[in-house]
């Protein structure tokens, strides 16, 4: 097993071990293969390890647990890949072959549970097979549109002889289809004679390492560019062309250009209900062309005018090069007026109070951390602060969950994310709920040295539900209040990493600094203030340009 | 300011159902014969609320192949999500549409009929379908026709004057002309 994934180029895997994949750690021990697995406390953070790694490094990420409740922990991590469509392979253990169906000890049907949540999952039923269903699914998880491969191992595939070995295939895979030159061509020029054109990155063009092209497309043609979640840091957010993320917790300019826009190009991206709003106003004036190297999510949500299916990096060479021949249009009106739009929504409001505005810490985290830092994020307001307010310039150095939002995601991902990129700065902004739920991985840093600094947004609240509650159900605030949430930074102490407690504004960055500096995990437990929201923001249902909030100048936009 | 996650849902799904229109889709595919396959097949339609009318599995010509024709209702974009869907099944090597009028389209039904009171008539009203008498008794017989689904479905409600104990059909079965 570990050879056959030292084949398949596995440097790291996460995980936790068990009784039916004691073999398979036997075989570690007397041979890793040069790959380092790591030991973590839950496998929900082995998955979301796996996927931090996949999405910082563009590898799968690998991981591992026992059969039963081991392979069960790992479902909402591998459903958080399925969602963002990151590569991981799962490997669990199973029963003997000769005890499935047998309701025997540690035995749940993996192959089911997990068959709505993967790509595709195999049950290994001989050794003979273990390296070419290895092989087979490391190719799958990475190829056309990534996501998360579930493999199956009854104790006996792992321990038992390799007699006849299932020989490999060769993976020139099934090859991403590429629309055809008339598609291109009418794209590119439908694109550059637009009056009101907009670049709309998803997390396809990071997944394809298509962020310089879709940047020279915008740049050469001065073409705004807004992002989704998934595709932040896809194109440098300090960029004047950057109108920043769309959406329900997005710039008003951003959303204000979806709606005013005459030809959005959208790569990369599924059009999920956080983005459109209700769906009757969205894009209402614009042509839609869609790129996606999925078919399924062409024509999903949103109808498309045209749509070109294939990989990003392939559309947006073809675009290009299809580009250069065709005379662009020379107006500037619209991208000047969305670059002052865009600067608008700049804000520049004097956040030194106290107790902390939340906005403070990550305009203090932008000065802090360098360009090829990763920053991870749970999930919930302080995610939506990341989002809407953390500059990032540079692909794969913003991970988050998006579809699923699945709180507890950015601790572990962010020990993932260390691994594929030890040279860089991880950043782990976090809820102390989100952080609450995968906390014990602290002993994983602590046990396998590794440093990663996360940056608890301490409400003591599950703070966006909170919001919705004040905003939506007046201020019925049931069952969202955490009380006394546990000294972070003792917390911390107690697994023997580093700890700092954040009360004042002022003494934010010098944490950042301290922690940053530190040679090992240090959990910044920053108080801010209770009842902040995250705004600007629309209501769900309503129109995306319908946005309240602070940073929503109003003027501007309604005036032409 | 009642716009809540409930509102959110119900404006996508009447904007995306405009074409509400719904017709018939027979949608065949070829299938690696692998455990689970049909689970597979059958969980992906649930997950996604396609309503599955009749589902015929069966082994083909091909080693390790076999062949699964679905047939159900549904509007425009529903067949469009559903066909792409299944697409991406890495079990499912091939797709085919049976439009209608380019596919012979059957259905195999056996009838447990009443022929206590008229064998006779029984037998005319088979002949008139041209289906097969394949066993009779004193109280009942069983009756197979093989036809198009449309053709079952009058057949069977002309079997309904003389009492139907049981009824089995076996789906919809379909090859492409081409």
């Amino acid at each position: 097993m570990w050879k056959a994934l030292q084949e398949q180029g596995v440097k790291h895997s996460f995980g936790l071990t068990g009784g039916s994949v004691i073999p398979l750690f036997d075989e570690y021990f007397k041979d890793n293969c040069g790959i380092r697995h790591i030991p973590v406390r839950h496998e929900q953070g082995a998955a979301h390890a796996a996927e931090g790694y996949a999405r910082a490094s563009g590898k799968a990420g690998v991981c591992i647990a026992t059969s039963g409740p081991g392979a069960t922990n790992l479902v909402t991590g591998i459903m958080t890949a399925f969602m963002d469509s990151s590569p991981i392979v799962a490997l669990g253990g199973q029963v003997p072959t000769s005890l499935i169906g047998n309701d025997a000890f540690q035995e749940s049907d993996m192959i089911g549970i997990t068959f709505p949540i993967t790509k595709h999952n195999y049950q290994v039923r001989s050794p003979n097979r273990v390296r070419a269903i290895v092989q087979k699914a490391f190719n799958l998880a990475s190829s056309g549109r990534p996501g998360p491969v579930y493999i199956d191992l009854p104790k006996d595939a792992l321990a038992g002889k390799v007699e006849k070995e299932e020989s490999l295939e060769s993976m020139n895979g099934k090859k991403n289809q590429t629309a055809g030159f008339e598609e291109l061509k009418k794209a590119a020029e439908l694109l550059l004679n637009a009056e009101r054109p907009v670049l709309l990155i998803g997390g396809g063009v990071i997944l394809a390492n298509a962020s310089k092209e879709a940047e020279e497309l915008a740049l050469k043609y001065n073409i705004p560019v807004t992002t989704t979640l998934m595709g932040k840091s896809a194109f440098p957010e300090t960029h004047p062309l950057s109108l920043g993320m769309l959406g329900m917790h997005g710039r008003k300019a951003a959303n204000y250009a979806m709606v005013n826009s005459d030809v959005v190009f959208a790569v990369g991206c599924r059009f999920n209900d956080r983005i459109t709003g209700k769906l009757q106003t969205f894009l209402q004036n614009a042509t839609l062309i869609h790129t996606d190297v999925d078919a399924a999510e062409i024509n999903k949500n949103v109808k498309s005018q045209l749509s070109l299916r294939g990989d990003a990096k392939q559309v947006l060479k073809e675009v290009l090069k299809i580009a250069e021949k065709i005379t662009a249009r020379k107006s500037n009106e619209w991208s000047e007026k969305m670059k002052k739009l865009a600067r608008e929504c700049e804000c520049n409001i004097n956040l030194s109070s106290n107790p902390i505005d939340p906005r403070k810490v990550i305009f203090e985290i932008n000065k802090a951390i360098k360009e090829e830092d990763i920053v991870t994020t749970g999930v919930g307001q302080h995610q939506m602060f990341a989002a809407h307010f953390l500059k990032r310039t540079k692909p794969r150095t913003f991970i988050s969950s998006g579809g699923a939002g699945t709180m507890g995601f950015g601790f572990p991902a962010a020990i993932g994310a260390k691994l594929a990129k030890p040279e860089s700065e991880v950043l782990n902004i976090d809820g102390d709920g989100s952080f609450g739920m995968v906390v014990q991985e602290l002993g994983t840093c602590k046990a396998e040295s590794i440093k990663v600094t996360p940056v608890i947004f301490n409400n003591s609240y599950l703070g966006m539900v909170r919001q919705w509650i004040e905003l939506f159900y007046e201020k019925r605030y049931s069952a969202v209040c955490l009380g006394a949430s546990p000294d972070f930074a003792k917390l911390a102490e107690a697994y023997c990493v580093k700890g700092i407690t954040v009360e004042r504004h002022s003494e934010i960055q010098p944490a950042l600094q301290q922690a940053l500096k530190n040679d090992e995990t240090t959990v910044l437990n920053v108080l801010i203030a209770q009842e902040s929201n995250i705004v600007p923001m629309f209501a769900a249902g309503t129109s995306i340009n319908e946005m309240f909030g602070d940073c929503v100048p109003k003027g501007y936009f309604n005036g032409d | 300011m009642k716009c809540l996650e409930t509102a959110c849902l119900k404006d996508i799904s009447t904007a995306i159902r405009m074409s509400e229109e719904k017709r018939k889709h027979i949608v065949g595919m070829l299938v690696k014969d692998e455990p689970g396959v049909l689970a597979k097949i059958s969980g992906l339609f649930t997950r996604r609320g396609f309503n599955i009318d009749t589902i015929v599995v069966g082994k083909t010509n091909l080693k390790g192949i076999s062949h699964i024709v679905i047939s159900l209702q549904g509007d425009e974009r529903t067949i469009e999500q559903l066909d792409k869907q299944v697409a991406k099944l890495e079990d499912v090597v091939k797709l085919a549409d049976f439009k209608e009028e380019e596919s012979i389209v059957r259905e195999h039904c056996l009838l447990k009929i009443n022929s206590a009171e008229s064998i006779q008539k029984l037998e005319k009203a088979c002949k008139k379908h041209n289906a097969s008498i394949l066993h009779t008794n004193h109280k009942f017989a069983i009756v197979e026709l093989v036809e198009e689904p449309e053709k079952i479905d009058a057949f069977v409600q002309e079997m309904a004057a003389f009492g139907i104990k049981e009824l089995s059909r076996s789906g919809i079965n379909a090859l492409k002309k081409e």
